[in-house]
């Protein structure tokens, strides 16, 4: 025998449900009255320093259907690369933002502020990048993956770097359409299949 | 800013399959190919932080905010409460904590719902709180029903309520349901068999409590929510800056 560790374990994880949107955005499901706005209705305000750029997409499934319910969550730094409680933070960037698919197109946009790169704990430096959550019906514990932005550096990036399929890179990464406008698609399943994060 | 620490790994092994094929949805919805692993950096180990001054006074209590207080919703009257804690026993203060659920005939209010089950004109379905310094939560709610869905011929959902909490962390981010005590429905449901492991699926069985019902008026379940923890050591965390 030997001592107990004494640690907790993790709640399990269980799907977000077709209805997710009542609790999260509930303006988007047709509950009004409950609060006075969605939580993380823009990651910015008013005054943010950098640029101000949108992101448009779709979540397709393994059939290659956009999904109309998706719901997705994205967190990141400010255009200095810093995160809000993080000294020197921009006080107009809260870096958190909900949005959804749209429920007839399954489009989502993202408009926010282009994040700088990151200096981690090590030293090492993060190429600027967008960390995107996303639930919906039938996916049982929520899919994590990044968003990178193809007309940055991000050669030197450590989390890049690990993928060993280089192909694979481009699943992460924002192709540029118009001036401040990126394309970024998340593909669950097939050729193209999202990298999909653990960290 | 303290660096708390980069999160311990993910224990993937309590948390649901992602391909299950009796819930026919995480058939096209689950990745094929391995995630990515490795230690999380500060995208993960930081996240958004919603204070109390976010919480109106009737958020918490489904039975009276889809009204604002003028009528209350029908059902079976309860009080869900916990504590968020994390891997290490630690509680987690001032976190967002989310609820939404059915009414007690088991119908959303939700456009795409289309159980012909009535809606309650006194009840939203959503909830939200902040926890106290002691990672405690609570919320008024009513029981919501059991109600069948589109999947095999005959699926119904046992009684349940969505939860999403935030932790402190991007990467504690979590959503999960809380189940009922003694609910027949639990054991046939493909969404609660995505966790295959049964203690695991046990943790999300809200168990009654009796000792905080209150006489006349409320029954109690308690379910307290374990995130993530932070791995401490001083052999590698330092104040930021140092």
């Amino acid at each position: 025998m030997t001592q107990p560790l004494d640690m907790l374990t993790e709640t399990p994880s269980q799907t977000a449900g077709p209805y997710v949107h009542i609790g999260c955005i509930p303006s988007f499901a047709g509950v009004q009255g409950i609060y006075p706005e969605d939580l993380g209705l823009s990651p910015f305000r008013d005054g943010a320093k950098g640029t101000v750029i949108t992101i448009t997409g779709s979540v397709f499934d393994g059939t290659g259907w956009a999904m109309r319910d998706a719901m997705m969550e994205s967190w990141q730094a400010d255009a200095a690369g810093r995160f809000p409680g993080q000294a020197d933070a921009d006080p107009a960037v809260s870096g958190f933002c909900r949005f959804a698919a749209d429920k007839d197109s399954g489009e989502f946009t993202l408009r926010t502020i282009k994040p700088g790169p990151v200096t981690n704990r090590d030293g090492s430096v993060m190429a600027p990048h967008i960390s995107l959550w996303i639930v919906a019906r039938g996916i049982n514990i929520g899919l994590n993956t990044r968003i990178y932005f193809g007309d940055e550096d991000n050669s030197h990036d450590p989390l890049l770097a690990r993928i060993e399929q280089r192909p694979r890179v481009d699943t992460l990464i924002a192709r540029p359409t118009d001036a401040g406008s990126y394309r970024f698609d998340v593909h669950i399943q097939g050729p193209n299949e999202t990298v999909f994060l653990d960290l | 800013m303290t660096d708390a620490g980069p999160l311990m790994p993910r224990r993937r092994e309590v948390h649901p399959v992602p391909y299950w094929p009796d819930y026919k949805t995480s058939v096209p919805r689950s990745p094929n190919l391995p995630l990515l692993s490795m230690e999380s950096t500060m995208s993960e180990e930081t996240g958004p932080r919603f204070g109390h001054s976010v919480i109106g006074p009737l958020d918490n209590n489904l039975i009276l905010n889809y009204t604002q207080g003028k009528a209350p919703a029908v059902g079976e009257r309860i009080r869900m409460h916990g504590r968020v804690l994390d891997e290490t026993g630690r509680a987690v203060p001032n976190t967002l904590v989310e609820i939404w659920q059915a009414n007690a005939g088991g119908r959303y209010r939700h456009v795409k719902d289309t159980y012909f089950a009535p809606l309650d004109p006194n009840f939203g379905g959503c909830g939200r709180t902040v926890t106290d310094e002691n990672g405690y939560y609570e919320f008024m709610t009513i029981r919501p029903g059991a109600y069948p869905w589109p999947n095999r011929a005959n699926d119904w959902r046992p009684m349940h309520i969505h939860i999403s909490v935030f932790g402190h962390a991007f990467g504690q981010r979590l959503i999960t349901q809380m189940y009922f005590e003694g609910d027949p429905l639990i054991d046939r449901c493909p969404i609660a068999a995505t966790i295959r492991d049964r203690s695991q699926l046990d943790r999300l069985v809200a168990p009654l409590d009796m000792q905080n019902s209150r006489p006349l008026d409320y029954l109690a379940y308690k379910f307290d929510i374990v995130l993530r923890g932070r791995r401490q050591t001083m052999f590698e965390n330092r104040m930021e800056g140092m």
